[in-house]
């Protein structure tokens, strides 16, 4: 039978199944950080529970460390306290952790490749919805619950149900100044936040193919933005080339052997999808957000829609809220709305290739009186490898903070947030409300828009700001 | 985990779609190492003004809906984060059983982990439901989970789609760690077979 990479996958880590039970589904990589697992070893304490295999499981804390001086004491306390549990925990059940002190240390999507944890056909969890970003290198990712991560320790399985497949093919050259950042904001905005409900989703095509693997990353990241389960991307050459040598990629022999294993993973020809949806990469331009959730978006050039032209009263509703709550007009030309902050950062676009696009549209620029703008890279080795660059340099002459690495303001869990009525034109995930900051109004964009927006204090078209 | 069988409460509307776990209970209170405490920050930036007293325009602050325990809401109920808070404080708040449309996958995954009973049904039977929760003082319905049904004052059932093995956990409480474990056999095998 003809099958898809999800599936493939999924039937090479059953564990059992059986007609009416949920499948058991065995667990490859189990990925922890401070903000979920608390509670779940406290679990396993409570009920005098072993973690099966720690050596399969890799520890950071990413969510709410503070991002400036590390060499100074944690001011929040709470927060403080979290993340000394988290060491606690690994100490007492064995797991390799990079704490907040690591030279490893960063977003637990940014780390868990960099280091070649994250590799083809694995099953990997996290407590955490953006575990997606690691169907990029062709792997099966998701995010789960507390309660399953104490599942996941205790027994390195999961109960799953099978999800449905859902193809989104890609196909064209990508326009000029157009990202990946773009192509699934664009994909949000066709098939809504929920439209990947109950699915997981494979990226195919031509466009998809040319992607770099840091931009595939930003394409699965999202994914669960349209409410899928994953997101995923065949392995390819552009793979392979990507794991070799990584701190945890098999090497020598091995490597070639696990590469001749990595390449029976693609969906086999003539594979059926439960859903597909096509898209033209010529069609997609660079894309901005208006609402308060990620498939309130539309193109640079357009304007903030009107409640009035929604299709359902629900929407019309949902609509009317956003707008309230980020103080727009409908009408309003996108390019015609100012910010307070830039925030470039988090498991979306934070890494090394979205810092060197950032700093090539800032270079020689200066960012706007008007705005505060910071820059957060995804891991303390994209941070060194910025610095050699000297990237560090370029966003600093220009007036941006250089900060360590951490999740930062995506969701202001640490000291980085957005005050109440601040607008800010961010390369994260969500724009819901209060998420970078109680009041706050959040505008998704790619690296690129973001640095341009920092400089002209407005949202600008990348495509006329650079020529 | 408390087993769930049926439940009898009163109703709260909550109109709106997307309902986002940023929303259910914001990231200041994810610091917490325990897993109680989350109730009183349910809906915070909704439910709460500036100054720290409760908002009088928010649904759960009317009176009417004191002591509420079923939630009807729109749909696509619970996007965005999987922070597991999110059913935590709606199960500390007191909510037994959310009713909508449609739920994102994890957060419904989460609920069925805390013993709350995230029922789907039709949006046009969501919005009526909804309708009465507004014009009728006092609306409580019957949760039902061994006949799958939400059960209205006159009678009228509403049957809802759950899995067997949910169904399972949530009627007996069960311990599904304890469940995989009973497994472990076939667990080592897979894994001796393998080479993990």
């Amino acid at each position: 039978m003809k099958k898809t990479m999800y599936e493939k996958i999924w039937d090479a880590h059953l564990v059992r199944a059986s007609a009416s039970e949920v499948p058991i589904l065995y667990i490859d990589t189990h990925l922890v950080h401070e903000v979920t697992s608390p509670q779940a070893f406290e679990g396993l304490r409570l009920n005098n529970r072993k973690v099966r295999r720690p050596e399969l499981t890799f520890a950071t804390m990413d969510h709410n460390v503070p991002t400036t001086d590390r060499s100074l004491p944690i001011k929040d306390q709470i927060a403080a306290k979290q993340m000394e549990t988290l060491a606690q925990n690994c100490t007492e059940f064995d797991i390799p952790l990079y704490d907040i002190n690591s030279p490893e240390q960063g977003i637990v999507h940014v780390i868990g490749p960099e280091l070649g944890i994250t590799q083809p056909g694995k099953t990997i969890v996290c407590g955490d919805s953006h575990t997606s970003t690691h169907g990029a290198l062709g792997a099966l990712a998701f995010g789960i619950g507390t309660s399953e991560i104490e599942h996941v320790l205790a027994t390195q399985c999961l109960l799953q149900h099978k999800s449905e497949t859902f193809e989104i093919r890609v196909d064209g050259t990508l326009p000029y100044g157009v990202t990946a950042k773009d192509i699934i904001l664009s994909i949000i905005g066709h098939i809504g936040i929920d439209g990947g409900n109950g699915a997981v989703v494979e990226y195919t095509g031509s466009t998809i193919r040319a992607l770099s693997i840091e931009e595939r990353m930003t394409i699965c990241n999202m994914s669960i933005e349209a409410g899928a389960r994953a997101g995923m991307i065949a392995p390819d050459d552009t793979t392979y080339e990507y794991i070799a040598g990584k701190r945890f990629a098999p090497k020598g022999e091995a490597f070639d052997a696990a590469v001749e294993g990595w390449k029976q993973l693609p969906t086999d020809e003539g594979a059926s999808y439960d859903r597909t949806l096509q898209l033209d990469a010529a069609d997609i331009a660079p894309q901005v957000t208006w609402g308060t959730n990620p498939g309130m978006v539309t193109d640079v050039t357009e304007r903030v829609p009107n409640p009035a032209d929604m299709d359902t009263a629900d929407e019309k509703r949902a609509a009317e809220h956003a707008l309230d709550y980020m103080d727009l007009e409908p009408g309003t030309p996108m390019t015609d709305i100012a910010v307070d902050r830039v925030f470039i950062g988090s498991c979306t676009n934070s890494r090394i290739s979205d810092l060197r696009a950032a700093a090539e549209v800032v270079k020689g620029r200066k960012v706007a009186d008007t705005v505060n703008a910071m820059v957060v890279p995804g891991s303390q080795a994209v941070k060194r490898q910025a610095e050699t660059e000297g990237l560090d340099e370029v966003f600093r002459a220009a007036g941006f903070e250089w900060r360590e690495a951490g999740c930062s303001m995506c969701l202001g869990m640490n000291p980085d947030t957005l005050m109440p009525g601040q607008r800010c034109a961010s390369t994260s995930n969500r724009n819901f409300e209060g998420r970078q900051g109680k009041g706050g109004r959040t505008h998704l964009v790619s690296p690129q828009m973001a640095a341009a927006t920092a400089v002209t204090g407005h949202f600008v078209d990348i495509r006329e700001f650079s020529s | 985990m408390e087993a769930f069988k049926e439940h009898v409460g009163l109703v709260v509307p909550l109109d709106r779609i997307n309902v986002d776990t940023d929303q259910i209970i914001p990231k200041q209170f994810l610091k917490r190492i325990e897993r109680t405490g989350f109730g009183e920050f349910l809906f915070f930036d909704w439910r709460y003004l500036e100054n720290g007293d409760p908002n009088p325009e928010f649904v759960l602050n009317h009176s009417r809906y004191a002591g509420a325990s079923i939630l009807i809401a729109g749909a696509n109920f619970g996007c965005g984060s999987s922070r597991e808070h999110a059913p935590w404080a709606l199960q500390q708040y007191g909510f037994k059983a959310i009713l909508a449309p449609s739920f994102a996958d994890i957060f419904r995954n989460n609920c069925y982990k805390n013993g709350i009973l995230p029922i789907a049904l039709p949006a046009d039977v969501i919005a009526s439901l909804s309708q009465e929760a507004h014009d009728t003082e006092g609306y409580r319905l019957m949760v039902d989970l061994e006949e799958q049904a939400v059960i209205c004052p006159d009678g009228t059932a509403h049957t809802y789609e759950i899995g067997d093995f949910e169904k399972y956990c949530l009627l007996n409480g069960l311990d599904e760690i304890g469940w995989t474990l009973q497994y472990e056999t076939d667990i080592a095998a897979y894994e001796n077979q393998n080479r993990l």
